[in-house]
């Protein structure tokens, strides 16, 4: 303290007396840090209940009647009591089959895949083969015979079975176990409790399906990730592109002004414009090239434009503005002084920009990128009216196929009435949120390689 | 490109010379690398920089002394047109170099900034490796031939080799302002130019390093012509071999009072302006 200071204050021991001028300020102060602290709460308490009520629905008992008990079916095969399902051989299962299904059931499952190369079971040899020779051969004409875990899972699906007659959260099935248990034992006195997490590898690997026990998200899980993929392609160069020309290039002129302004309000405008947008370009105008059929490939199995390509040119339109708009924040970040070094030294703009300008702005780039890519990657509402299917069992092959992705999946699901599909939508979420976790993590892993090497 | 057609140059100059310019002092006979006529700048409808006449002599160091906001770094700007980057800038008047004005629409702007080089106020390096700053601005120029030697040639021009001959592959992050701004001048001379324009190249910088860059600048005048914006009189009357000081008029464009040579400039100058400045009675 200065000696002017320490008179200005009458004494020394007057530094330490708080004056009621200073306890006012760290009133003030404090009220604005909790205040801020409630703000960050409040947004942390809603997060957690979204996570919670996810997982909720996620896990849970479950109440399972089936038709006819493995263990029965076993033992009819001549098996020891105790046996798997799984432990049966191919000509056992098939046998199962061929007992309890009728053969008009069993004749469609043979012209999907045949059960053996050597033999055919349910259908008849020359009707087969007069299919074979027609214009549209079933896949049983092409595809390898069925594998043993193949036939097992239908025998579980027609034969077993298994109903899930009730459904339990997950807190109902930790904390009120014993209640559950009476009022199943009560009411579904057929049924087994048993634990299920309905987000399981095979959840993830099974394709739709009518029956919610046996849905899964494989052919959505394939159709977002080739919507993103076809987004990415087409916005990430035309997005970055556009920024540079913007940042680097224009002049300041009015009609770059309102190009500007445009397409500010461009990344505001509401989603659902784009799908109409996306119906109205891609679908309907540019059919012959969305749907294949330029190259041949549109037959049947494509929808005529409302193909995975229409899907994905119409996010990226739809984020092509975020993207433009934070690459711009990033290559402004560059400091202009590195510009100027660049062009000092006799280098053209092009050189600079890719020489310094780029690699400094990329970090952000990506950033920008990322976010861009989640949002296409969570959108609903214009792929529904750009015409994704609601139900689709095959998965997509390529950009000219039919396609759905796992928000439509999820949206679709809980419309349904039924108590299990809300529990596969809460799986399905999981598997977005993680899906969209890995996106994020390559993407930072990405990040920090590139600004690590430039700086 | 831009062929020059070489015999012609001199007798232009000679010629362009005889044009009667309003501050001659000292400044004519001998070769002229660079020369103003009746330049003016402008940002939009501001004029900067008023009826410039000047001639920079060759291997020479030129010192611009001058308040704040009197245009010198814009006049500096404009000699290798890097004042072309900054939105609603133009100049008019004549810059000729080697006879040819550098305003002319043949001459292509990015072959200027190769022969007339520009240091930066602020230590700017690229975010890359020493030896990358240095070799880049030959690369993109087409030099891939014994990049190593040019690398090592220029740092030891830039009176730099010794303390970073073992930590090439460093950031030039790495280094402390002073040989920052000593690499920078290696980047600038790694491309071979003529005339080396340094903004201010020592304000950032505290006095030590400040005077290793100007015994630098000394070095440097026996291959390269050198003309320095300064805000420091001490550093001009030190560094310099002629000086020109330029004012501010009432309606803030800058304009040349008096140039000569630096030893005439500080203990005999022509006009009270002049001398009001050198003695601290403004500026």
């Amino acid at each position: 303290m200065t000696p002017s200071g320490t008179e200005a204050n009458g004494g020394a021991s007057n530094l330490l007396r708080t004056s009621s001028q200073m306890r006012r300020r760290q009133r003030r102060g404090l009220i604005a840090k909790f205040s801020l602290l409630a703000a960050l709460m409040v947004a942390v308490a809603a997060l957690v209940t979204l996570i919670v009520t996810i997982l909720n629905s996620s896990f849970g008992l479950v109440a399972v009647e089936n038709a006819q008990s493995p263990g029965d079916l076993v033992t009819s095969r001549g098996y020891p009591e105790g046996t798997a399902l799984g432990d049966l051989s191919k000509e056992d299962l098939v046998a199962l089959l061929e007992a309890e299904i009728s053969t008009n059931l069993g004749r469609r499952f043979e012209r999907e895949q045949r059960f053996f190369d050597s033999r055919l079971v349910f259908e008849d040899p020359y009707v087969l083969n007069d299919l074979c020779m027609s214009g549209e051969p079933p896949p049983a004409c092409y595809l390898p015979a069925r594998s043993p875990s193949d036939v097992e899972a239908l025998v579980v699906e027609r034969v077993v079975s298994p109903t899930i007659v009730g459904t339990w959260s997950f807190f109902s099935s930790v904390f009120d176990r014993d209640e559950v248990e009476v009022f199943a034992a009560e009411k579904y006195p057929a049924a087994e409790l048993e634990f299920r997490s309905w987000l399981s590898w095979d959840f993830v690997t099974s394709p739709q399906s009518p029956e919610p026990a046996f849905a899964g998200i494989r052919t959505a899980l394939f159709g977002s990730l080739w919507v993103v993929l076809i987004t990415l392609v087409f916005s990430f160069p035309v997005g970055v592109g556009a920024a540079i020309y913007l940042e680097e290039y224009a002049r300041e002129n009015r009609l770059n002004a309102i190009l500007q302004t445009n397409i500010n309000n461009l990344a505001g405008v509401p989603s659902i414009i784009y799908g109409m947008l996306g119906l109205a370009i891609f679908v309907r105008t540019l059919e012959v090239i969305t749907s294949g059929s330029f190259l041949g490939t549109g037959g049947e199995a494509t929808a005529n434009g409302r193909t995975i390509i229409s899907a994905g040119l119409t996010l990226g339109l739809l984020i092509l503005p975020i993207i433009i708009i934070n690459a711009q924040e990033a290559i402004r970040a560059v400091p202009g002084s590195l510009r100027q070094a660049g062009m000092a030294l006799g280098s053209t703009r092009w050189q600079t920009v890719r020489s310094h300008v780029l690699p400094n702005a990329l970090s952000g780039i990506l950033t920008g990128t990322i976010l861009a890519v989640a949002r296409a990657l969570g959108e609903t509402a214009p792929l529904v009216v750009v015409g994704a299917s609601t139900f689709i069992t095959t998965d997509p092959a390529g950009p000219f196929s039919k396609f759905t992705v796992l928000p439509i999946q999820i949206y679709q699901w809980t419309s349904r009435p039924q108590d299990e599909f809300r529990n596969i939508a809460a799986a399905a979420i999981l598997a977005l949120l993680v899906l969209l976790l890995t996106l994020n993590t390559a993407a930072v892993i990405l990040r920090n390689k590139y600004s690590r090497r430039t700086a | 490109m831009t062929t020059v057609g070489k015999p012609e140059v001199n007798e232009k100059k000679r010629v362009d010379l005889d044009v009667p310019m309003e501050t001659s002092t000292g400044m004519g006979l001998d070769t002229v690398a660079m020369e103003a006529v009746d330049l003016n700048a402008f940002y939009g409808k501001f004029r900067a920089v008023r009826d410039v006449n000047l001639s920079f002599r060759d291997k020479q160091i030129t010192a611009l002394i001058g308040p704040s906001g009197c245009g010198k770094s814009t006049l500096l700007r404009t000699l290798n047109r890097m004042n072309d980057l900054v939105p609603g800038a133009r100049a008019e008047g004549e810059v000729r170099f080697h006879g040819q004005n550098i305003f002319d629409a043949s001459v292509d702007p990015v072959e200027l900034r190769r022969r007339v080089g520009m240091v930066f106020q602020k230590p700017n390096p690229f975010p890359k490796t020493i030896y990358q700053n240095v070799a880049w601005g030959a690369r993109i120029n087409g030099i891939k031939k014994d990049l190593d030697d040019l690398v090592e040639h220029s740092l030891r021009q830039a009176a730099l080799w010794d303390e970073v001959k073992d930590k090439v592959d460093e950031s030039g992050y790495s280094l402390s302002g002073g040989q920052q701004q000593r690499l920078c001048i290696a980047r600038a001379i790694a491309v071979k130019p003529e005339i080396i324009l340094m903004d201010e190249p020592t304000s950032a910088l505290d006095p030590v390093a400040t005077l290793r860059i100007e015994e630098l600048i000394q070095e440097l005048k026996v291959n390269y012509t050198i003309i320095i914006v300064t805000h420091n009189m001490q550093q001009a009357a030190r560094a310099s071999d002629y000086t020109v000081f330029l004012n501010m008029d009432p309606d803030r464009a800058g304009y040349v009072v008096e140039a000569g040579t630096t030893g005439a400039l500080f203990t005999n100058p022509a006009k009270q302006e002049t001398e009001d400045y050198i003695t601290g009675r403004f500026g």
